[in-house]
């Protein structure tokens, strides 16, 4: 079980540099695999454009209370990269005048920045149409302070998504830690007892699954099926969508794919459910996602390999959406991990 | 590399038949695609025979092949454990019901 990030390991991984020189070489250079570009460019989909952004996707801070060994952000407890109060009001001032309907923090765990409750009230004040808060679970459990969480969200109406990788603990606890599954149920009753992810509540919970292994989710409608038999007979739990979401070949992903000696197979897995349908929905698309330190990039994935947007404007000091929309995406072979199957994003599959 | 009769790199050109056949692979790979597609029985449950019969027919490709889609599907371990033991269960059974023949001919021999 991973106790320490790749940052604190000084692992070779934890630069990104290290990851895309990986991700351009083997067999995407020797030419076995397609690079991405050239996939994408057969159905003339490149480059990558944005339409309207419709979300703001926040990395509030890289801290976490779990290191689980799939995480694309390489958080943990020694990561000490943590959004200022300055910056978050620099995000406010973006909230007033976006024209994107939803508002989505994330983390690390988002709940362990020590501004987070001033800035979901604020946030909340601007009155945002949809307001996630990418919540672990068992940060409601990991200590007292925390033990009001669902409450507050309640109060602010916030939107909560909980990863959960199978309804089993021995493959929960594989991926996310030893005890991670016990607290996971514990946390979700405690949100399902204030309203959330009951049968036509407001109070909206879905749950994000992702693999816990080499291999790709399959069907997100049957899953969610299975998930919810399973919880529901199992402990009395309910949420109401399950979000099924490939893993990205980066950062202690890859780390685990390159020491199983499963990342080429994992890559022909991804190259050959290649969907150019998926293309044109792919996050990137509709979504800014903000850092810690307020830089913008195209996708949370791109800002963990410090790809920053191809755009005069690149910080949240100097925004401006219309700027911003008229750009490129950067890619790179991670980005199969968005086009597999039914695709991938924040919210799921997208065809 | 070591010369072995069974390449796991084999696997991804099994389309490759369809080269020297046309007619007859594509004709199979539609046929399989068709066979595992959701009916009667669903997507999952086909997914646990195949594995079954993966280890029945002793294919190293199927057992790989069925065992990832398996896992993607969400099937837990002893959920294929079980499919394996149903499919050595009967391989066995098939074994061990022969014996009638042989217990038959014993005794037509033997005085
Ligand atoms: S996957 Fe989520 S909960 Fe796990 S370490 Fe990463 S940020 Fe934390
Ligand atoms: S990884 Fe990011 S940039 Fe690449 S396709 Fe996915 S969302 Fe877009």
């Amino acid at each position: 079980m991973l106790k320490k990030s790749l940052h604190k390991r000084a692992n070779q991984l934890s630069q990104s540099k290290k990851q895309l020189e990986i991700l351009s070489n083997g067999i995407f250079a020797n030419g076995e695999l397609p690079t991405f570009k050239d996939k994408i460019a057969e159905t003339n989909q490149f480059p990558l454009r944005p339409n309207k952004t419709e979300i703001l996707q926040i990395n509030v801070g890289y801290m976490c209370n779990q290191v689980c060994s799939h995480c694309h952000v390489d958080a943990g407890p020694d990561r000490k990269e943590i959004m200022t109060k300055e910056t978050m009001q620099q995000c406010l001032d973006i909230i007033k005048n976006t024209g994107a309907h939803t508002l989505d923090l994330t983390g690390g765990a988002p709940e362990m920045n020590p501004n987070f409750r001033w800035f979901v009230e604020e946030a909340s004040k601007i009155g945002v149409e949809d307001f996630i808060v990418r919540s672990n679970l068992t940060i409601i459990e990991a200590n007292k302070k925390y033990n009001d969480l669902p409450d507050f969200f309640k109060k602010h109406n916030i939107h909560v998504i909980s990863s959960m990788p199978h309804w089993t603990k021995e493959k929960t606890d594989k991926q996310r830690g030893q005890g991670v599954f016990n607290k996971s149920i514990e946390a979700l009753k405690k949100l399902n007892a204030v309203g959330y992810g009951m049968p036509n509540s407001n109070l909206k919970l879905d749950l994000v699954y992702n693999p816990a292994g080499a291999f790709l989710p399959t069907n997100q409608a049957s899953m969610e099926k299975d998930f919810k038999k399973a919880l529901i007979d199992d402990f009395g739990i309910q949420f109401h969508n399950l979000f099924a979401i490939t893993n990205l070949p980066i950062s202690r992903f890859l780390e685990y794919l390159i020491a199983s000696e499963n990342y080429e197979d994992y890559m022909y897995s991804l190259v050959e459910a290649f969907n150019p349908s998926a293309v044109k929905n792919v996050m990137c698309t509709n979504t800014i996602s903000i850092s810690w330190d307020g830089w913008l990039y195209d996708c949370d994935f791109n800002q963990m390999l410090d790809l920053k947007v191809d755009s005069k404007v690149k910080h949240v000091s100097e925004y401006n959406e219309d700027i911003l929309n008229n750009r490129d995406i950067i890619i790179s072979q991670h980005c199969y991990g968005c086009t597999a199957g039914a695709g991938s994003s924040c919210q799921g599959t997208v065809v | 590399m070591e010369k072995t009769y069974y390449d796991p790199a084999d696997l991804k050109k099994f389309p490759k038949i369809t080269e020297w056949s046309e007619e007859l692979g594509e004709k199979f790979f539609d046929y399989y695609g068709k066979v595992f597609e959701e009916g009667a029985l669903t997507a999952r449950e086909k997914s646990l025979i195949a594995l079954a019969v993966s280890h029945v027919v002793k294919c190293p490709y199927c057992i790989d092949a069925y065992t990832k889609d398996g896992l993607q599907r969400g099937i837990t371990k002893e959920e294929m454990m079980e499919a394996v033991h149903a499919g050595a269960a009967i391989e066995s059974g098939a074994t061990l019901v022969h014996g009638v023949q042989m217990m038959k001919k014993y005794d037509k021999l033997s005085m």
